[in-house]
């Protein structure tokens, strides 16, 4: 990854699969890196405030935590509309991600796509009507594709 | 997972400190000890519930690609497949789901061309069509999911 320098590319490795259970983590990746805790963290920040890092935090397990029904709810909305309303549909409290994706027709005819978490599908299913009603008559179809089961969930995986 | 475990997953989706003693710091904002903050989050990954802790890095603005691909796999080689498309290290998730297109992974690779290297050799291994929907745009607001 070119934007990165050698030193981040190893924060990135040496953080991927999480941060150190540690009373100070930031010195113990700085002995791992061969640096001070404080260049750690000067360079923490920065990657924070570009955005490389989008937060430090708990990364949940939905199933585990008692989100039975995971779905990504999936729209064919007009091209003209889809910017301004994405933003209003991925800033609903119900949805944690919410992207615009390229059609791929005819199996594919859906360019928005919102994920939810519930309980259960009839919570799914009212929050497919709050989006529906948020899109109006901008969105000509929609479908919503529950995930069955997790094959496979792994964190960024940058080789050493 | 106890009333403790639920507030330390509710307060702890982000913002997590850069200090010298960050879990302390954290550990005071919601009523723990550090030692007891420690302990707790080492079980909870432990035991699944949280995936990890740490720093969610975007794959993209570290310089990298990223796409969601689709498969329409036949029922009867469904775990055959899944085999096959896990075995690529660049392969982050994999979802089954309920749809004519069954199999949903997230290729997370250096470049565009490695993406488009791993994408054609999973399609040359399964013999099906593997649809790619690279996100155009992004309406990201943030993770708030209440344990």
């Amino acid at each position: 990854m070119s934007a990165l320098d050698p030193i981040d590319r190893r924060l990135v490795v040496e953080t991927q699969a999480g941060l150190p259970l540690v009373a100070e983590p930031y010195a113990e990746l700085g002995r791992r890196l061969g640096i001070s805790a404080d260049a750690v963290m000067t360079r923490l920040e920065r990657l924070a405030a570009s955005g490389a890092i989008r937060r430090i935090g708990v990364i949940p397990n939905h199933y585990a935590l008692g989100y039975r029904a995971n779905a990504m709810t999936v729209w064919d909305v007009d091209d003209r509309a889809v910017s301004e309303l994405g933003k209003l549909v991925g800033g609903m409290a119900c949805v944690t991600h919410c992207y615009r994706r390229p059609r791929r027709p005819p199996l594919w005819p859906y360019n928005l796509f919102a994920m939810v978490h519930a309980r259960d599908r009839a919570e799914v299913d009212g929050m497919t009507v709050a989006i529906g009603r948020v899109l109006g008559g901008h969105a000509r179809a929609h479908d919503v594709l529950y995930s069955t089961r997790i094959l496979k969930k792994t964190g960024l995986r940058l080789a050493a | 997972m106890d009333a403790v475990d639920r507030r330390i997953v509710d307060a702890l989706q982000g913002g997590f400190p850069i200090c010298p003693r960050p879990y302390a710091a954290a550990a005071q904002r919601i009523g723990l000890s550090e030692d007891e903050l420690i302990a707790r989050l080492a079980a909870l990954s432990a035991g699944g519930t949280i995936s990890r802790f740490g720093p969610l890095w975007d794959v993209e603005r570290l310089g990298g690609a990223v796409t969601l691909a689709a498969i329409a796999v036949p029922a009867e080689r469904f775990d055959d497949v899944a085999a096959l498309v896990n075995a690529h290290p660049e392969v982050a998730h994999n979802y089954a789901r309920e749809h004519a297109l069954n199999m949903w992974f997230v290729v997370s690779a250096e470049s565009r061309a490695e993406i488009d290297r791993v994408l054609a050799a999973i399609a040359a291994e399964t013999g099906l069509e593997v649809l790619d929907m690279p996100k155009s745009e992004e309406y990201f607001l943030g993770l708030r999911l209440a344990a």
